[in-house]
């Protein structure tokens, strides 16, 4: 029996979506920007194994000579990603999201068991694991004890890419106002050194949204939905069938958790008034001393 | 032992509920929400709300992207991004103090090779040096010419700081010369450096820079007549350039002609061709 359960709330969806084009917005302007002065390099020893970026990247790309629009675009961008980053943190950590989210002590043992079962390293049960970076709800559907909405891996990745997040506005603010902010720009290493920090954050960025996107499409369309809707199409076991007699009340029948009685005691009524079913009598007033009190 | 729940609810004859939906029950079962549908056509009908109001927003934020991308442009930039940078400059000019000096370095550290980058309005032939005399426009004494001489007689800063271009590179290096501050109240120009902004030209006017007063007078502010424990070369602005750590090298003006102060903004050379007018660090 299929059950439509709550996933993700409104404003992580809100914040997910506006940071998805603002990101890119930021990371394109960025590339207008590192254009000027583009100097960063993968050596080993004196061999460059990889310069940043060939000449046909920008060309492709159309991103020379736009060095001022640029920046243009990346100090009012800013303020978007930064704000929205904030909201998301804020949120999270009053909302009691962040529980779902924050890595405990059993999450890196877990995403190292996903990691092995998604590079087909380990052969596990998807659902053992509840495996894929991104569906945490496989879990609930084989009935696997409740884990959260994440897996191991998936708390390490969006906790990290929070860290990392903060790590982006702040050096980046070094780098902005390197006189103003000095003591910021200094806990970075000073300017330079900023300026490569924040380059490689923004290659992370780059590998998290492709690996994102990979285990997306993986998970398919239950957990993307879920994203834009908020709900994912749980699977649940079909409640137990009860034999009714002519005795019982319907709303007892219904009801799978009752004890089942023994014969010789009187049938136990409902202790509250079922409201859905309106044909139903009431049930007759019972005030038997083995009833348990409910109050 | 008396259980309330064992008792109807209030009155003997409950009210026969209504067979007719009420608007809120409607627009539930429109908008899938209703227990009413099978599960199947709850999920397709909040799925299809959900993905419509998903899909509106994202051509809204399509259409505003090339609105921002297409306008219309304020000196060399779309004129909402022209909007956005003059909003960051007011948000972060408060931040500028003079008791923030750029981190200043053994001259020992300075580069030997320093970059000259840019050479607009210091390339023009036939610049002699010799008979080279700033120019300062003042409120009410007209204009006063200085000779380099004169300045050399007035107490010398030096510091090696990491220059920072625009481009994004920096680089140490060491400059010697007049505190802009220490040339205001020798020449007696506090009333208009009371102005807000300073503005700055080469001879030949082919380069010319506007700088916010606060930022001139910041004590590492330099009318700058020495490099690297030497004269100035001629590709670095001999015989008097600008050096003002807390902005850009693009305000750091080579070959200073004239200077004058303003309310207005003076024109700027890099801000005409879409770049901030502040440029601050």
């Amino acid at each position: 029996m299929k059950k439509l359960v709550p996933k993700h709330p409104l404003a992580i969806r809100w914040m997910h979506w506006i940071n998805f084009p603002v990101l890119f917005v930021m990371i394109w302007s960025g590339m207008l920007i590192y254009w000027a002065n583009d100097v960063f390099k993968i050596h080993l020893g004196h061999n460059i194994i990889f310069s940043f970026f060939p000449d046909g990247f920008y060309k492709t790309l159309h991103l020379s000579r736009r060095l001022a629009e640029g920046m243009a675009f990346h100090f009012i961008f800013m303020w978007v990603f930064f704000l929205n980053g904030l909201a998301y943190v804020l949120y999270t950590l009053f909302s009691g999201e962040w529980r779902y989210l924050f890595p405990n002590k059993h999450s890196f043992k877990e995403a190292w068991q996903v990691l092995l079962h998604d590079l087909h390293i380990r052969k596990h049960s998807r659902r053992s694991t509840s495996a894929s970076l991104v569906d945490g709800s496989d879990s609930a559907r084989s009935g696997a004890p409740p884990q959260g909405k994440f897996n191991g891996a998936q708390k390490i990745a969006y906790t990290g890419i929070i860290v990392m997040g903060l790590g982006s506005v702040l050096t980046g603010l070094a780098i902005y106002k390197p006189i103003q902010f000095q003591w910021l720009c200094l806990c970075f290493g000073g300017y330079a050194a900023a300026r490569i920090i924040h380059f490689i954050l923004t290659l992370l960025y780059c590998i998290f949204f492709l690996v994102h996107v990979f285990q997306v499409i993986l998970a398919g369309w239950n957990n993307f939905r879920a994203m834009v809707t908020g709900w994912e199409v749980v699977n649940i076991a079909p409640p137990p069938v009860v034999v009714a007699t002519a005795t019982v009340p319907a709303p007892l029948a219904a009801a799978p958790t009752a004890p089942t009685p023994a014969p010789s005691t009187p049938i136990e009524p409902p202790l509250t008034t079922p409201i859905s079913d309106p044909v139903a009598p009431p049930p007759p007033p019972v005030d038997h001393p083995q009833t348990p009190s409910h109050e | 032992m008396n259980n309330k729940a064992h008792t109807p609810p209030s009155g003997s004859n409950p009210a026969p509920i209504s067979p007719r939906p009420t608007f809120r029950d409607r627009l539930r079962k429109a908008m899938g929400h209703s227990d009413d549908l099978s599960i199947q056509k709850q999920i397709n009908r909040r799925t299809f709300i959900s993905f419509s109001a998903f899909f509106l927003l994202g051509a809204a934020a399509w259409k505003s992207w090339f609105w921002i991308k297409d306008a219309a442009q304020s000196d060399g930039v779309q004129a909402p991004l022209r909007k956005g940078l003059n909003i960051n400059e007011k948000i972060l000019k408060p931040t500028l103090s003079p008791n923030h000096l750029a981190k200043t370095y053994p001259t020992s550290q300075a580069a030997r090779n320093v970059r000259p980058n840019g050479n607009i309005g210091t390339h023009a032939q036939g610049f002699d040096p010799s008979t080279w005399q700033l120019e300062v426009a003042t409120l009410d004494r007209g204009v006063l010419t200085i000779g380099i001489d004169e300045l050399k007689q007035l107490p010398k800063t030096e510091f090696a700081f990491e220059f920072k271009c625009i481009e994004g590179w920096s680089q140490v290096s060491w400059w010697g010369g007049v505190k802009f501050s220490d040339f205001i109240h020798h020449y007696g120009l506090e009333r208009e450096a009371a102005l807000t902004y300073v503005g700055l030209s080469t001879p030949d006017d082919k380069y010319y820079v506007g700088i916010d007063t606060p930022s001139a007078l910041h004590p590492q502010t330099l009318l700058c007549y020495e490099m690297t424990g030497q004269p100035l070369p001629p590709e670095h602005g001999a015989p008097l350039r600008l050096i003002i750590p807390v902005k850009y090298g693009v305000k750091n003006l080579k070959r200073i002609g004239k200077i004058f102060f303003s309310n207005d903004r003076p024109r700027d050379y890099w801000f005409e061709r879409g770049y901030d007018y502040y440029c601050g660090l």
